[in-house]
């Protein structure tokens, strides 16, 4: 048991430096631009309070010193006048965004009108996981049972015609596919809509049914895409797995190919199959970002799409953060739960 | 995934392996297509072309969102071909009487389609001085008809025997004007201000009048130093090329043979480098063992766990977004599972008896990693390289099409970009999406087929199952 408690400390260590890592590098790649941009930002308020409130200058010069005034005084509040590598700003912002305090945003507001970067992401979040985690069963439930199907037809046309689709489709760009299925089921055939955000208001009845609507189209084409090299990944365990003795053990016993393949061969080669299930979920963001942009789905990847054309630095920065943070605590899990099913992990 | 597997086997049977899989040598046809193409596109392509991509007045001749040509092969009614015709398709006569001349350039036009032209542009380009030559254009129409459209005289040059170009468009009005004196040989109503449609219908039915057209472009020069420097006709039309346009009347052809190039640049790059960095970095680790390892994997980690897209975004936003700044921000995100590879072989192949032989020899670290253990790495290196170049073109490829490629040149993702925000896919220009598409997935498909058979023969256990 010493040697678990030492790999799981070892594993949060590994962790936490890896985010820090990450945070740094974003906001040292960030700062020089979320600088500027707060800077115009003052400049452009204080121009717009003199307006506001009307106030009378008797020469040009006399309202430029007011105005540098005015910049000067703000700049000193929010602590611009160090640069955003002074240790003092720099540790204060990645300290801020490791606890998730992730401030407020430069322009995006949520639906519900807040502009709390943590309001924006959890409002978006559920819109990708109900469309990533919907394909990701479908795309697993497909790849299981054609994985396990052809795995028990090594080396037939089925097998090879799945090999060669797993191939194929695995070359095609998720979001070529995308504009494809538009033009096809949007266009050609006017089944489904070109833009995948719902219209109804989410406070009307029909809009879970609208929701869903809306998100067909990117589920058949994630599904389309994904199933291929699911169900070769599937194949590739399970043929491993119907190598082993025990299996030919099985079979000489006389238990039925069927149960044999579908239950006795598919629980054995799971474990592999979940951690590829969990760490392509966790790292579905990346794949939001096309996706979403292509088909207009309103959630994290169309968050993060829209934040880099207004360059709005804090959401950037907070997206790329809980994306991060969710796939470093799925692979940290992943990882404990196989070295605890299977120990010869810690030692290699 | 053993070293013994790869050891085993020598260049020449690697080879000879290699040559019997299909698949493989699928790949490599498509590779010497490509570069085939590429060769093709950077000799026969102005490079200018390419450099004036983003440039719309550089298109002005070319049609908006025009079909390829080859739509219309089959039994459909045939939609008019965008034509474009300068003075090299003309034939070319002159008429001397004392100071005066008349240059005629005479275009002989096919016109065999079932809708009208959408519209047509004269161009002329003179060289003249304070007298200026008269222009005047002729259509002599399949049924005999002879329609004098245009006779006017050229723009006065304030100075001394500049080049002065211009355009005529269809909808001139003095082409409407001279079109009004031919109404009556029409037996039906027709509308002199289209005269893309007068000029194209017959004189009895009210129908397309198809046959051959010749339109005669006459410059009356008053000065024996005036020239004619070109002419042209453009007859606006719905399909044009091998590839049609897109919305800003590029010339799609155009792209895509050049991204062909690119991404072959990009591919080929990105994958070596970064295979050859995760490659050193993994032996290194593996060899030295210990701390260095240690601390090398925990760096290595750091990369495997950085999203990938998200951070190429932050780096082209902030860095900046040209061509050689993309492959080098790729290349950060490609050489870590190389080097997990390459370092748990390494952890193998130190322990082999040659490797201590080399050690007690004396020989340098560098020298046993570089002379002994790299050697063995090298066809699972190159099985790497080529499974690794559809990702870095698949990356390029998504980095163009969020709008985030360099601008100054063209690449089938940022075309697939410009299509995306004109929403061609749901207005249906399926030229402008498929292709570019294709020829992603086509070169990625062809590294994929010849890494899986290059790791099928280095790797008996994958063959077998």
């Amino acid at each position: 048991m010493g040697g678990y408690g030492r790999f799981i400390a070892k594993r949060s260590i590994n962790m936490i430096i890896v985010l820090f890592a990450t945070l740094v590098l974003t906001v040292s790649l960030l700062g020089p631009t979320m600088d500027k941009i707060l800077t115009d930002a003052i400049k452009f308020n204080v121009v717009e309070e003199i307006t506001q409130k009307e106030l009378q200058f008797s020469t040009l010069e006399e309202r430029q010193t007011f105005i540098d005034n005015r910049v000067k005084d703000q700049i000193t509040t929010f602590g611009l006048d160090e640069p955003w590598y002074a240790p003092k700003r720099f540790t204060n912002t990645v300290l801020k965004v490791m606890v998730l305090d992730l401030g407020k945003s430069n322009y995006l507001t949520s639906d519900s009108g807040s502009s709390n970067v943590r309001d924006i992401i959890l409002e978006k979040l559920p819109k990708t996981v109900l469309l990533f985690t919907t394909a990701t069963v479908i795309v697993t439930m497909i790849g299981l049972y054609l994985g396990a199907f052809v795995a028990n037809r090594a080396g037939s046309i089925w097998d090879r015609l799945n090999s060669s689709f797993a191939v194929f489709s695995g070359s095609f760009p998720i979001w070529w596919v995308g504009m494809l299925m538009i033009f096809g089921f949007a266009f050609t055939y006017q089944i489904f809509p070109p833009h995948s955000t719902p219209q109804t208001s989410p406070s009307d009845p029909m809009y879970v049914f609208d929701l869903l609507y809306h998100m067909t189209l990117p589920l058949i084409t994630m599904t389309l895409v994904g199933f291929g090299s699911w169900a070769f990944m599937v194949r590739y365990f399970v043929v491993g797995v119907l190598s082993e003795d025990y299996i030919s053990a099985k079979r000489t016993i006389g238990i039925p190919e069927k149960r044999i393949v579908y239950s006795h061969a598919l629980k054995n080669a799971a474990p592999p199959i979940i951690t590829v299930i969990a760490l392509s979920l966790a790292s579905s963001f990346g794949g939001a970002i096309t996706v979403e942009a292509v088909f207009g789905w309103p959630g994290l990847g169309r968050l993060f799409y829209d934040a880099i054309g207004f360059l709005d630095i804090p959401i950037i920065i907070g997206l790329t953060y809980v994306s991060t943070v969710v796939f470093i605590i799925t692979v940290f899990v992943t990882d404990l739960m196989y070295a605890y099913f299977d120990p010869r992990v810690k030692v290699a | 995934m053993t070293a013994t597997n790869a050891k085993v086997l020598s260049r020449y049977e690697i080879a000879r392996h290699f040559r019997r899989s299909k698949s493989g040598l699928a790949g490599v046809a498509i590779i010497l297509g490509l570069i085939g193409m590429s060769i093709y596109s950077t000799v026969a392509i102005p490079l200018e072309s390419y450099r004036h991509w983003n440039s719309p007045n550089f298109w002005i001749d070319y049609p908006r969102s025009a079909a390829p040509s080859w739509v219309n092969i089959g039994l459909g009614p045939k939609i008019p071909e965008h034509t474009i015709l300068h003075m090299k398709d003309a034939t070319i006569s002159s008429i001397e009487e004392g100071q005066l001349r008349a240059v005629v350039h005479s275009y002989a036009l096919n016109f065999n389609y079932d809708y009208y032209p959408s519209d047509f542009m004269l161009l002329y380009s003179a060289r003249y001085g304070s007298t200026q030559p008269v222009l005047q254009v002729n259509v002599v129409r399949p049924d005999g008809q002879d329609f004098m459209i245009y006779f006017a005289s050229l723009p006065s040059s304030q100075q001394e025997r500049n080049e002065f170009s211009a355009r005529v468009f269809s909808t001139d009005r003095a082409i409407a004007e001279n079109l009004r004196d031919y109404e009556g040989i029409f037996s039906y109503k027709q509308d002199s201000s289209r005269p893309e449609i007068m000029i194209f219908a017959e004189a009895q039915e009210n129908k397309i009048l198809k046959g051959q057209y010749v339109i005669r472009e006459t410059f009356y020069l008053f000065d024996s130093q005036d020239s004619i420097e070109d002419s042209g006709i453009i007859l606006g039309g719905k399909v044009y090329g091998l590839m049609g346009t897109d919305e800003l009347r590029r010339d799609l052809a155009v792209g895509i043979l050049w991204g062909a190039p690119i991404a072959l640049f990009i591919g080929f790059t990105v994958s070596i480098a970064a295979v050859l960095i995760g490659l050193i970095y993994g032996v290194f680790a593996g060899y030295k063992g210990k701390h260095t390892d240690e601390g090398l994997m925990r760096v290595s980690d750091v990369f495997y766990s950085l999203p990938a897209l998200p951070i190429l975004i932050i780096l082209s936003v902030t860095i900046g977004r040209s061509i050689f700044l993309i492959t080098g921000f790729l290349v950060i995100f490609g050489w870590v599972s190389m080097a997990k590879v390459s370092r748990s072989l390494a952890l193998q192949l130190k322990n082999m008896q040659y490797v201590e032989a080399a050690k007690l020899m004396g020989q340098s670290d560098t020298k046993i990693i570089f002379r002994h253990i790299i050697p063995q790495l090298l066809p699972l290196t190159f099985a790497t390289i080529a499974i690794a170049v559809p990702g870095a073109i698949l990356g390029e490829a998504s980095l163009s099409f969020l709008g985030l490629g360099d601008p100054s040149i063209p690449t089938w993702g940022q075309i697939l970009h410009d299509a995306n925000s004109s929403s061609a896919a749901s207005r249906g220009l399926w030229w402008w999406i498929a292709p570019p598409g294709i020829m992603i997935a086509i070169t990625g498909l062809a590294f994929v087929l010849i890494g899986n058979a290059l790791d099928s023969i280095l790797n008996p256990r994958s063959r077998k199952i």
